[in-house]
């Protein structure tokens, strides 16, 4: 059974809401990267590989959101 | 009268179908909508490659911290001149590395204390000022305390390596280098 077929109109706001969404992801990814850098640096070991995990949460949740924007288009 | 159908933004604005118009069109078509809707999805897809750039970053640097565990105890150097330091003075040394510059300082007590020189905001050389008990930096005017290396004014955020010192009577040797992120 096939999903609901979006008229263009309704793909572009669709997918300008994945790419905010997209965006706001790596802004955190940034912060992630630059307090993981500042906690080596620093000697700090503890956060280093939760952080790491964090990162890999925010692709995988990209990653889906990307997958999704594929399947629109088919 | 122009009600376009926005599903069919591709008609050419005369209306007449596309097997009648002018050869250009068929070279140099101009779909606006379907242009916007295309940038979007490549801003989307280069996003989520920026995305998987920060993961592997963010592996990097636990990589370099496990080499950094498996590198092993620093080797044990002499620092020349360092017996004859006298009281309220410093001298610059290089440890563990040849590009490493610390300086070593005889506090007012008689005490021997070493830090890295470089600063722990933006990597400028500090400057030891002893008989004050404060060692300074000149680009953004940090600030860290002699006795313990913290910062105590300015943008520096974590402390100062100390350089562990051990001496063996009249001659000093910088042993190790401890970093604290506080």
């Amino acid at each position: 059974m096939k999903g609901p077929k979006f008229a263009r109109h309704e793909r572009m706001a669709i997918v300008s809401g994945i790419a905010a969404i997209v965006l706001t992801v790596d802004v955190l990814q940034l912060w992630l990267l630059t307090a993981t850098m500042n906690a080596y640096m620093g000697r700090d070991e503890t956060v280093l590989l939760p952080a790491g995990i964090a990162s890999v949460v925010c692709l995988l949740l990209n990653l889906g959101l990307l997958r999704y924007l594929y399947a629109l288009d088919r | 009268m122009n009600g376009r159908d926005p599903e069919r933004a591709t008609v050419p604005p005369d209306g007449r179908p596309l097997a009648e118009q002018p050869r250009w069109r068929h070279d140099f078509p101009i779909h606006l909508p379907e242009d916007e809707y295309v940038s979007r999805r490549d801003l989307v897809k280069f996003s989520v490659l920026v995305s998987a750039a920060f993961v592997v970053g963010q592996f990097w640097i636990l990589a370099q911290n496990a080499a950094r565990r498996v590198t092993g105890r620093l080797p044990i150097r002499e620092i020349a001149g360092a017996g004859a330091l006298p009281v309220g003075d410093s001298l610059v040394f290089r440890y563990p590395g040849p590009h490493d510059i610390c300086f070593l300082a005889r506090m007012p007590d008689g005490r021997l204390t070493a830090y890295s020189q470089v600063c722990t905001h933006l990597s400028c050389a500090v400057i030891p000022d002893v008989p004050a008990g404060k060692i300074r930096c000149p680009c953004h005017d940090g600030l860290f305390d002699m006795s313990t290396g913290r910062p105590i004014a300015g943008p520096p955020q974590r402390p100062l390596p100390r350089i562990r010192i051990e001496q063996r009577g009249s001659r000093v040797f910088a042993a190790d280098v401890e970093v604290s992120a506080i």
